[in-house]
């Protein structure tokens, strides 16, 4: 990327997709999306379920290569870079592009192992203290260093649901990737870990790209910069959050955030 | 219409309401009754079963000794050699100056039929232990025949005629002057623990047979283990879902249920006939086992690693983990104790297995133990169809004996197995 282009205005591209198709077997989920995704910003999907908002994002980081029957088309890119080239390595490429998930999912392992997974097969410490400095300032960052730091070998499983959450958005933190996928990362918790975490992505926007799915139109609003509207497999709308919830211009969206259907 | 005004609850305060209730608790009643009579039935079975064998087998793990002041005389000790000497004569001199009456030859050779073969060993080792006996004298503890271990035991009617008897008159009535005074002894037959099959009651073990079955499952457990979770992850997390993994997947639950028997034969036909490996020795006997408990390994590692949610799978995937690491780092560490729970399982069935097993020559008669998987060997459940089929008394007991000491092994296992699951699955 050339920083000098990069303009408040028109902040750098951090990943586009042109036409991307997919299909489930014989199912179309994704019917050509075109989306531009700017760096340092939160960009909320958002839609009625089963538009295919969570599909989209896994193509980000190909996840959708784990499921059976699953065939894509089109184009997708990072840095401007096509992922599903042949030369890119899905292993590395999900190191830059990490993803967090609507149910908490940590390692049935200690808080410490989860964190530190990824720099260990990553090879991103040298040796014991710089894997102990990526733990702590993976934990400050999601903002769960005070609550665990004197227990980092107790299991994570034990811990609470909004814990979980922030310790899973750590652990994608540890790997120093440039774009994190969550996906609708507060639907199982309360109110109260819902506010941590809202908080937590407006302050990782520094350092990351972020791309969230949500079912909750409040929480679009609160933390995203830019909102794009799915349904039926195809991108309605796209726009900076503030002028598509406040002036829409498709009809469907208008519906949608009324909440006239969905 | 009034009807529908009465309060919703009176519905369920009639007598048609009541009927159903009673009859509801009548059923339940029911259903509890044959539960626990369907237990009670199962138990019954198996305290018969026990029950039965341990009557029978107890007395297995005892022996009769008998008390014998053998003098080495130098009329039948070479000093220069003492390993040569004449040993049963020492015996016999023995037993003649307790009972000076048996002159006769014949009576001589019952005398002498009283005490084991193996007593003439041990007058011998006495002797070398301790070559400054020579022209001395020594008590010892000397292991008594079967027959005589059997009347000491009460398995000889001495009420019957003497011609149906096991033993005649006058040998009971030297036992029992052996016990009167005081050098007839039960003892515990460490021997049958140690030691390989004897042609002698008293003298078989199951030693050998313990040893057997170890190198048997040994080469099982090398053998399956590893290929039994390679082939499970291969299908599970890297084949392509295509039509020939299901057309495997038939096959594979299709072998865990073939009788044990063709697997013998194809054992018999490959390893020995093909590959010309030594007959009646663990290292076949295992790789025929490793054969019919492959599926049941493949099996139960698929159904494990299913059981892991997928989302352990995502969350190592989605922070760059490669296919094996997702595997070696995740998936098996988490599945291993059910993984390691079915294979022990696996190998309590191959434990107990032992038609394979005839079918590739290990239901020779071996006395030594063997101390390596090539030795000729022979398993526990093969000695015991093996001492089942002896028409020796003695054998009766033996044969219980051993399947305790099979059973034991059995239970050892499937307790460890039932340990590793209590103690380490993790519950999601």
């Amino acid at each position: 990327m050339v920083e000098s282009k990069d303009t408040p205005d028109a902040p750098c591209v951090k990943m586009r997709t042109r036409r991307l198709k997919l299909w489930y077997g014989d199912k179309q989920a994704l019917a050509g999306i075109d989306l531009d995704v700017p760096e340092h910003q939160v960009t909320a999907l958002i839609g009625p379920s089963g538009c295919g908002k969570t599909t989209f994002l896994k193509c980000l980081n190909r996840m959708t290569d784990t499921i059976e029957g699953v065939t894509t088309e089109g184009r997708v890119t990072l840095d401007e870079v096509d992922i599903r080239d042949r030369s890119v390595d899905v292993v590395q490429l999900r190191a830059r592009v990490g993803m967090v998930f609507q149910k908490p999912n940590p390692f049935p392992k200690t808080v410490y192992d989860n964190i530190a997974y990824g720099p260990r097969i990553h090879g991103l410490a040298a040796n014991r203290r710089e894997l102990d400095d990526i733990v702590e300032s993976s934990l400050r960052r999601a903002g769960l260093w005070e609550e665990v730091s004197g227990r980092l070998g107790d299991l994570a499983t034990g811990m609470s649901g909004g814990q979980q959450q922030r310790l899973c958005i750590a652990r994608s933190i540890a790997v120093a990737p440039e774009v994190i996928l969550m996906d609708e990362p507060c639907s199982a918790l309360d109110p109260i870990s819902t506010a941590r975490i809202e908080e937590l992505i407006d302050e990782l926007r520094a350092n990351y790209t972020i791309i969230i799915v949500t079912h909750n139109l409040q929480q679009a609003a609160r933390v995203s910069q830019m909102t794009a509207f799915f349904h039926l497999g195809r991108l309605i709308e796209v726009n900076g959050t503030a002028e598509l919830f406040q002036s829409p211009t498709e009809s469907m969206t208008e519906d949608y955030i009324t909440g006239r259907f969905g | 219409m009034t009807d529908m005004a009465q309060p919703m609850t009176s519905i369920h305060q009639s007598d048609f309401s009541r009927a159903r209730l009673r009859r509801r608790y009548a059923r339940e009643r029911n259903f509890k009754i044959m539960s626990v009579s369907a237990l009670g039935l199962t138990g019954i079975f198996l305290v018969i079963l026990l029950g039965s064998i341990v009557l029978n087998g107890w007395s297995g793990f005892l022996g009769t000794e008998l008390r014998l002041e053998v003098t080495y005389s130098d009329e039948h000790i070479d000093v220069e050699n003492p390993a040569n000497g004449n040993f049963r004569m020492i015996i016999l001199d023995a037993l003649r100056e307790r009972f000076p009456e048996a002159t006769e030859r014949r009576e001589q050779r019952a005398l002498l039929g009283i005490v084991s073969n193996q007593g003439i060993y041990d007058v011998r080792e006495a002797l070398l232990d301790n070559p400054s006996l020579a022209g001395g004298s020594l008590e010892l503890w000397i292991p008594a025949a079967t027959e005589v271990d059997m009347l000491n035991k009460g398995y000889v009617d001495r009420s019957a005629p003497e011609e149906l008897r096991l033993i005649d008159d006058r040998t009971i009535a030297w036992v029992d002057a052996f016990d009167e005074a005081g050098d007839l002894a039960t003892v515990f037959n460490w021997t049958f623990l140690v030691s390989g099959d004897s042609r002698e009651p008293e003298l078989a073990g199951v030693g050998g047979a313990v040893l057997g079955s170890f190198w048997i499952l040994l080469v099982t457990f090398v053998v399956s283990f590893p290929t039994g979770v390679g082939a499970a992850v291969f299908m599970e997390e890297f084949a392509p879902k295509r039509r020939w993994v299901d057309v495997i997947e038939v096959n594979i639950n299709n072998l865990a249920a073939v009788p044990s028997i063709v697997f013998g034969l194809l054992g018999l036909a490959v390893f020995l006939n093909v590959m010309h490996l030594p007959r009646s020795a663990p290292v076949v006997g295992g790789l025929t086992l490793a054969l019919m408990t492959l599926p049941t390994i493949i099996i139960t590692t698929r159904a494990a690693l299913k059981g892991i949610p997928p989302s352990i799978k995502d969350a190592a995937l989605s922070i760059g983990a490669s296919p094996v690491q997702v595997v070696s780092h995740h998936l098996l560490p988490l599945a291993m104790p059910r993984i390691l729970t079915g294979a022990i399982i696996g190998m309590a069935r191959a434990l107990g297995e032992s038609a394979p097993l005839l079918m590739v020559g290990m239901v020779a008669f071996v006395v030594d133990l063997p101390s390596g998987p090539t030795d000729a060997a022979t398993a526990l459940p093969v000695q015991v169809f093996l001492w089942a089929d002896s028409p020796e008394r003695g054998f009766v007991e033996k044969t219980s004996a051993a399947i305790m000491v099979l059973l034991v092994f059995l239970i050892a296992m499937n307790g460890l197995a039932v340990y590793l699951r209590q103690r380490f699955e993790i519950r999601w």
